[in-house]
């Protein structure tokens, strides 16, 4: 690295060492992916009772997947990996079926035929087994890469869960927020330094944008500076949110914007964007793999907000509702785009103005 | 003499077998959703599952039975999201919830459907005399849930949808009540004017069946000038949202006076903890000891909101606490 480029530690501990710019994007993912198609039959075989497939097979289906879908990262070109999120079945679910005090009671719609089993909370949260250190040791050692936990945020797993116990989503938000920390103060011991807090639920309510800050408040006590802590928010009106977030204590906003088009991209200018920006480049919810070229404009989107040193590029969103092999292109064409801007970067290239909005000439 | 009725706002969840064999037949994607001219397996799935329902309803011993509304994969715009002259598009948010239905953009004129009417008559036989209940999404609701394409302006719309309601509920067959759904009165609260011409097409509809009406606004309290207005419409009774605002409802009955009827959500439709009948009982009565009025001719007794939040089972549940409910408040004004 030459001396004059400006240095972020915390962004740089996940620079490869072989990295071949003086710039810097990290690259990775929000965290789902696409399944393969044979776990789920895996998993179908293991649900049945007829069937010989036991739970150790099941384990190691989904060790298979969790081996395969992190070396398939590792193929895009993907600095920060994840595995994923291979043993999960949903965001809420997964986490719910490993805390004390919650109970199912079935299926319910979220729309047309898409049901989840919500959960209910029926007593006072409590910490009972570690929910992802298995999971994050497991792919550590399938990697020579930085590996990054995602873990279902606080706020929304009160809000996407009955609540039979507390007296408000609040209350049982901070208590899940102990929890987490919990869990987060674990997977440090095991060794992860790059963590991702999803927060889908304050796209729906940004109005509690204060209970989110309280609840990660909670989260990173006593986590060391060094771990990252990203916090994932879906699509939404960011302007309710925005610059409150800048006052919550996480390294990075991971932020779904491709989606759509980039449209609220100057809410970001006007107070300067003080963290990193892990910018959505490539849009989930669109089967179709957007060219090298284009996630290249995109990603200089990003850099009308931070300067290059603040800037990490990432999907919109978990991209486990596409083919495989379109995610795996999404993938693919983002690393190259970001290697190129990289490229230009150290080139002196790009002359992107940064910050507030100005009015327009005509 | 108070009569006590135990009811819901209908929109069901399905049973669990229905939405694993529905989800088989039908599918997960946006393209996958009803049409309004289902046949053959999925029709028939549909059936045993209204039969279910009915026969459920039939077993708490609620005072109502309502058709369902499992075919309304688009929730309150369903009757909208079936009909000819309308596009389904993007799927957006239902309210403020993690629940959503297809855009319905409407491109011609709503001329009549009968999709729930249809619904309806199969409901009724299977009611075998029963008392029957209706539903429908309020007009304001539906033009709220809705995107015009075709009739030009706010007012218009409103209008073309109080009238296509008004001819859909005039082909209803017999029933004892008629629930219109409102929770858009409270989430997308009318301006000014829009009140008035919100109360006048509530009117309109209402004056469509025979039946007594009950508006059911949900998810806190009706504005005051919105309740006011709404007392304007001939209606029988307004419901009141107590599990998500008891103070702000109360207010309004306190200072407008209400209806002959009252419609009270008392039972959470979006949380599995099931109220005790008896906790029920003693909330209508604390309500009671706020209210200047001293008696009602009616008080339904209900879930606030509809029920397909919910998971079967507690849903179950809900609808024999309601029924239990009901039959306590009785026993004690008798």
């Amino acid at each position: 690295m030459s001396p004059d480029t400006p240095v972020n530690e915390n962004k740089d501990q996940f620079r490869p060492d072989d990295h071949d710019t003086d710039h810097f994007l990290l690259t990775t993912v929000v965290g789902s992916y696409p399944k393969p198609k044979w776990l789920n039959r895996a998993k179908e075989l293991y649900q049945d009772d007829d069937h010989e497939f036991d739970a150790e097979d099941w384990q190691e289906a989904k060790d298979d997947a969790a081996r395969l879908i992190t070396a398939e990262h590792e193929r895009a070109g993907l600095d920060a990996v994840v595995d994923g999120e291979m043993r999960r079945n949903e965001m809420v679910e997964f986490f719910a079926h490993r805390i004390e005090g919650y109970e199912f009671n079935g299926p319910v719609k979220v729309w047309g035929h898409n049901y989840f089993d919500k959960p209910s909370v029926v007593s006072e949260v409590e910490y009972d087994d570690s929910w992802l250190v298995d999971e994050y040791e497991f792919t550590a050692a399938a990697s020579d890469r930085p590996v990054k936990v995602p873990i279902t945020g606080p706020y929304t797993l009160a809000n996407w869960s009955f609540n039979e116990a507390y007296d408000d989503d609040e209350e049982l938000a901070y208590d899940l927020a102990d929890l987490v920390n919990e869990e987060i103060e674990k997977l440090v011991e095991a060794g992860a330094r790059y963590i991702q807090i999803d927060e889908p639920a304050l796209a729906t309510t940004p109005d509690d944008h204060a209970i989110v800050g309280e609840a990660l408040e909670r989260i990173v006590a006593d986590i060391p500076e060094e771990v990252r802590i990203g916090l994932h928010v879906c699509y939404g009106d960011y302007s309710r949110i925005y610059p409150e977030i800048l006052e919550f204590p996480v390294d990075e906003f991971d932020l779904e914007l491709a989606n759509g088009d980039y449209e609220q991209l100057d809410v970001f200018k006007d107070p300067a964007f003080t963290k990193d920006l892990a910018l959505g480049v490539t849009d989930a919810h669109v089967a179709e793999v957007e060219s090298v070229e284009q996630i290249e404009e995109n990603i200089k989107k990003g850099l009308e907000v931070v300067p290059p040193e603040q800037l990490v590029v990432s999907p919109d969103c978990g991209v486990k509702l596409l083919p495989r092999e379109v995610a795996y292109g999404k993938m693919a064409n983002m690393v190259e785009a970001a290697r190129n801007v990289e490229a230009a970067l150290d080139a002196g290239e790009l002359d992107i103005e940064r910050g507030a909005p100005t009015p327009a000439d005509d | 003499m108070t009569e006590y009725v135990s009811t819901t706002p209908g929109l069901f969840p399905l049973p669990d077998w229905a939405k694993d064999d529905l989800s088989d037949l039908k599918g997960h994607q946006k393209h996958d959703l009803i049409s309004g001219d289902e046949s053959g397996e999925i029709a028939a799935t549909y059936e045993d599952a209204r039969k279910e329902v009915v026969e459920g309803q039939q077993d708490a011993d609620l005072d109502r039975t309502v058709e369902g509304q499992l075919r309304w994969d688009d929730m309150l715009a369903h009757p909208l999201a079936v009909h000819d002259a309308v596009e389904t598009r993007g799927i957006v948010r239902y309210y403020d919830n993690n629940n959503f239905y297809r855009e319905p953009v409407v491109t011609d004129d709503l001329d009549f459907s009968g999709d729930v009417a249809t619904e309806l008559e199969t409901a009724a036989e299977l009611a075998d005399g029963d008392d029957l209940q209706a539903v429908l999404p309020g007009p304001y609701s539906l033009a709220d849930l809705a995107t015009d394409e075709h009739y030009g302006d706010e007012a218009a719309f409103l209008d073309a949808i109080a009238d296509f309601l008004e001819a859909e509920a005039s082909a209803f067959p017999e029933h004892e009540t008629l629930f219109l759904l409102e929770p858009s009165l409270v989430e997308h609260a009318p301006e000014d004017g829009v009140d008035e011409r919100a109360s006048q097409a509530i009117d309109r509809v209402a004056g469509a069946v025979d039946a007594d009406v009950v508006v059911q606004p949900y998810w806190g309290a009706l504005e005051e000038k919105v309740y006011a207005h709404l007392l304007d419409a001939d209606i029988d009774a307004v419901g009141f949202d107590f599990v998500a605002n008891r103070e702000d409802n109360l207010y309004n009955i306190q200072e407008y006076d209400t209806t002959d009827d009252i419609s009270l959500g008392l039972v959470d439709g979006q949380n599995t903890l099931v109220e005790d009948p008896e906790a029920i009982r003693e909330r209508v009565d604390w309500i009671y000891d706020q209210l200047p009025v001293s008696a009602f001719e009616t008080v339904y007794l209900t879930t606030n909101t509809e029920t397909f939040y919910l998971p079967y089972a507690k849903f179950e549940e809900k609808l024999a606490a309601l029924a239990e409910a009901a039959e306590l408040a009785e026993v004690k004004a008798a």
